[in-house]
């Protein structure tokens, strides 16, 4: 081979290995999953033995009450709480982005619950969620309140899941926020400060614009996160009382090993990917006409008046 | 416009005081430069004036109302910042009307005094564009903009040129030059480029490491400089400096060195010279005048070897040396001088200036 086309290939060379461990850990199993939800397939067949029954786990899956049910949990929840958690935690980094002693401290504390496991995670509120040893229902009883059915009733079942995972995912949001926070320029902020922006109106005008882009990819890869939660749930409900907070990964896991209807679960899955695939690309298009259309308008004020 | 006064002005970072004591009146509808070495504190005085460094100790007067430890709105400047800090997410017209869209002025006015300044600076077809879209020097004019808006009525700029290129740099300081005396203004303005500080200050503060040098017009620091800092830092190319013994002969001040001795103007302030007689003679590059053939009579001259010619179009710089000191020569590119030549030069005697060598003060 001559030296030219060598040298034009090296590059492929190079991300080959990267290639195929893509292809392997990757492409492979998407495209198994893909297959699979086109089957019949029980855990005890080989896939090869299964029937092909085409479209029809996916028609099915849309007449099952507990599917559907199962996705309203999972849009509720993932929604509500990356809403709740994007609030707090960039209240938090607004109110933290300061020079104080023992902030730094602080701010390794706050962080603290993302580096526990979910398992843990899961026990740990489960322990404290309990009806009669529970730290929350002894607090209210000593207090003279009622004691609260944290996990038995469904719709506090659901309110405790989200608290659960706003107590673990806040600090994650808190820390881009801040990093965000900390890389805006010096000079500008205090332009405003010198314009008469106090800090409400600095936050508003100017943080919280500039920091955007960084809130937008963390939006996104929160509500990723939130549609795909799993073991904390499983040990904290494991989808109770009823389907109340049967999570869409949760109904996945039971489809496939309590079922042992592999391609109705593939199925799910793929509709899962379908919405996350969505989700993503409206949020970039979203951005997109965003930016368009301020273009337009900014054209229209530069024509007339500022 | 306000009379702005320092006194005994003080900053400290915990137990490390970087400005020390500044006493200073800036008069109304003045502009003042403070320029000097970087890490002078010219900076830090002007974002303790701006509000937005707090003062340790002494006060800011504006008019006579102390208003050190008001919050940078209350205090009626407006700032220009070396990098501009526009607003990115703005475009030109919301970056400039941002202060007064934040004071709830009316929106018929914030319209026209955007217009005006947008006249004045060239803006007018820019309003609608963002940062991101604008040239260096537009980003400039924009920053200016947005402070001039305001009518504010002392306009504070830090080193606002310093990020443009040399060409932009000084198209903008002749810009400033005319922006200035359409407006109504204090201005104070911090630069470590002496050409600057000269040709735009009305008067002209030197710093350096935290005090004063010297506080007055281009001219008085240029021809009286108050010590040997000053000397050397304003003018470009910079002053010669050499160590010198004056002695008095026949009513006549002698400087001495090692290879050659030159009269002195006669000095008002003889007793501050001290009695060794050691002092350090300063002398422009400008003042030293090649002596022509003809004249070789000229019994007090210095003779320097030149070393390198930098040709830069009508004049050109010589660096010579006598008895090993580099010395800076100016002169005319013709008739041109070639290296390794040993030259004649003359000083008038009042061109030389007469340093105290331990205080660095001037003597005159």
């Amino acid at each position: 081979m001559k030296s030219s086309s060598l040298n034009k290939l090296t590059p492929y060379f190079f991300i080959a290995p990267a290639g195929l461990v893509l292809a392997l850990g990757l492409l492979y199993p998407i495209s198994y999953m893909m297959y699979a939800s086109f089957l019949d397939w029980n855990p005890s067949q080989l896939i090869g033995e299964a029937d092909w029954v085409g479209l029809k786990n996916y028609s099915t899956l849309w007449q099952d009450y507990a599917f559907r049910e199962s996705l309203w949990v999972t849009l509720k929840f993932a929604f509500s709480v990356v809403l709740i958690e994007m609030i707090l935690g960039l209240s938090l980094a607004l109110l933290l982005d300061r020079n104080m002693r023992g902030m730094s401290a602080l701010r390794t504390i706050f962080i603290l619950p993302m580096m526990i496991a979910p398992i843990v995670v899961g026990l740990m509120w489960r322990y404290m969620y309990h009806p009669s040893i529970g730290v929350f229902n002894r607090t209210l009883n000593s207090f003279g309140f009622e004691s609260i059915p944290w996990l038995s009733d469904s719709t506090w079942a659901l309110i405790s899941i989200i608290i659960a995972d706003i107590w673990q995912w806040t600090p994650f949001i808190f820390i881009l926020c801040l990093a965000a926070l900390q890389s805006l320029p010096r000079s500008t902020l205090e332009a405003a400060r010198m314009d008469g922006a106090n800090a409400w109106q600095q936050a508003f005008y100017i943080k919280i614009p500039l920091m955007m882009p960084v809130l937008i990819v963390t939006l996104l890869l929160r509500l990723i996160d939130a549609f795909k939660v799993l073991e904390v749930i499983l040990v904290m409900t494991n989808g109770g009382p009823g389907l109340s907070t049967e999570i869409i990964a949760l109904r996945i896991s039971r489809t496939a090993s309590e079922f042992r209807e592999l391609g109705v679960a593939a199925a799910m899955s793929n509709y899962l990917l379908i919405l996350l695939l969505l989700l993503t690309l409206s949020m970039f298009l979203y951005n997109r006409f965003i930016e368009q259309h301020r273009a337009k308008s900014f054209n229209a004020i530069g024509k007339t008046s500022p | 416009m306000p009379v702005i006064t320092f006194k005994n002005l003080r900053k400290a970072y915990g137990s490390a005081e970087i400005i020390h004591g500044i006493d200073l009146v800036m008069e109304d509808h003045e502009f003042t430069v403070f320029v000097g070495p970087s890490g002078c504190g010219k900076s830090t005085i002007l974002r303790m004036l701006a509000g937005l460094e707090t003062v340790t100790s002494g006060q800011i007067l504006m008019n006579g109302k102390d208003i050190s430890q008001l919050e940078p709105i209350e205090r009626d400047v407006a700032m220009v910042f070396q990098d501009y800090a526009l607003y990115p997410h703005m475009n030109v017209a919301k970056n400039m009307s941002f202060a007064l869209r934040l004071a709830k002025y009316p929106k018929a006015e914030i319209s026209q005094r955007i217009n005006n300044v947008a006249a004045m600076l060239g803006l007018e077809t820019l309003l609608h564009r963002k940062p991101g879209q604008l040239s260096g020097g537009q980003r400039q004019r924009v920053a200016m903009g947005r402070a001039l808006v305001r009518d504010a009525s002392s306009l504070l700029m830090d080193e606002p040129l310093s990020n443009l290129d040399a060409k932009l740099r000084v198209q903008m300081r002749t810009e400033l030059a005319i922006i200035r005396d359409k407006i109504e203004k204090n201005i104070i303005y911090v630069t470590h480029d002496q050409v600057e500080a000269m040709t735009l200050g009305d008067r002209i503060v030197v710093m350096r490491e935290g005090s004063i040098q010297q506080h007055g017009t281009p001219q008085e620091l240029f021809e009286t400089p108050a010590n040997k800092f000053v000397a050397g830092f304003m003018g470009m190319p910079p002053m010669n400096f050499m160590d010198a013994t004056l002695v008095e002969e026949n009513d006549k001040l002698l400087a001495h060195t090692a290879c050659f001795s030159l009269p002195v103007k006669d000095l008002h302030n003889k007793h501050q010279l001290p009695s060794s007689g050691e002092v350090t003679i300063g002398i422009r590059p400008s003042a030293l005048l090649p002596v022509v053939a003809a004249d070789e009579t000229s019994e007090h001259t210095l003779t320097l070897l030149i070393k390198v010619c930098e040709y830069t179009g009508s004049q050109s710089l010589l660096i010579a040396e006598a008895n090993g000191v580099r010395v800076l020569v100016e002169v005319n590119s013709q008739p041109s001088f070639k290296v390794g030549d040993n030259i004649k030069f003359s000083v008038k005697p009042s061109d030389i200036y007469v340093f105290d060598r331990n205080t660095e003060l001037a003597i005159y």
